[in-house]
């Protein structure tokens, strides 16, 4: 039977649709672990408001968490920032720039296959407090470390 | 489409050191391009590190992330061999995953 057009463009509007789906992320490889994005956490303007965000109900200073990066950074618009928590079962770790427009910089998930310990970079817009937030066994942790930029990083 | 990521990962000891560069704008949406004009936010949203097949790790960022991102973790259990796989996905759909092999 010959293939006639309309066949063909049936054909090919489906594999439009799946390939669209699939870019949109609705064919998501592992739904366990792929959480929604957290919209909401990413467009607050100060730290009390993000843990407000964040349903973090309180965080405590802790000792264990350590954030690695320059006291001084040259470039504000790659600015190393490591953090390491020596928290037990800690799952969660989120780097956060005080003055930025956009504070949340990023947030990471641990399975216990992964060691809580990450190194990013960052764009800061001015001098500014840098805050790591540790989430282990359900409890919340926190650590800051001031970081000055002598040439801002948000392209202003 | 989008250039290669790259990674490096070394194994050391039980634990592998893993560090990817991927390349992408990263635009935070803030900038003002050559015609005075915002250029929209472009970033990348989701991170997912996958050891042997199995997710060990899932990152989101927001536009404060530097441009082509730069990000080291660690994955325990992981010896030389074993395969390392990064996806990113970014606020316009658009998706990417490279592997490599733990060395």
């Amino acid at each position: 039977m010959s293939i006639n057009r309309r066949d063909v463009l049936k054909a090919s509007g489906g594999a439009a649709v799946y390939s669209a789906l699939a870019s949109m992320g609705f064919f998501a490889a592992n739904p366990a672990m792929a959480s929604a994005y957290k919209k909401e956490w990413f467009e607050t303007r100060s730290i009390a408001d993000t843990l407000k965000a964040m349903g973090v109900p309180a965080a405590a200073n802790s000792a264990d968490v350590s954030i690695t990066s320059p006291d001084i950074a040259e470039n504000g618009a790659v600015v190393p920032v490591g953090v390491t928590s020596k928290i037990a079962k800690t799952e969660m770790i989120a780097v956060m720039v005080e003055k930025n427009p956009a504070m949340m910089a990023g947030f990471y998930e641990f399975t216990p296959n992964a060691d809580a310990d990450i190194s990013m970079r960052v764009k800061m817009g001015q001098s500014s407090d840098v805050y790591a937030l540790v989430k282990a066994d359900g409890k919340f942790f926190m650590a800051k470390k001031e970081v000055k930029v002598t040439l801002g990083g948000c392209g202003g | 489409m989008a250039s290669p990521m790259r990674i490096r990962a070394k194994a050391q000891g039980d634990v592998a050191d893993v560090r990817v560069l991927m390349a992408h704008e990263m635009e935070s949406g803030q900038r003002k391009g050559s015609d005075g004009k915002l250029v929209p936010a472009w970033f990348i949203q989701t991170v997912e590190a996958k050891h042997n097949g199995k997710t060990v790790m899932t990152a989101q960022w927001g536009p404060a992330v530097s441009k082509n991102p730069y990000l080291q973790f660690k994955v325990k259990g992981a010896k030389a061999g074993d395969k390392v796989a990064i996806t990113w996905t970014d606020n316009k759909g658009e998706s990417r995953t490279d592997e490599a092999a733990i060395a």
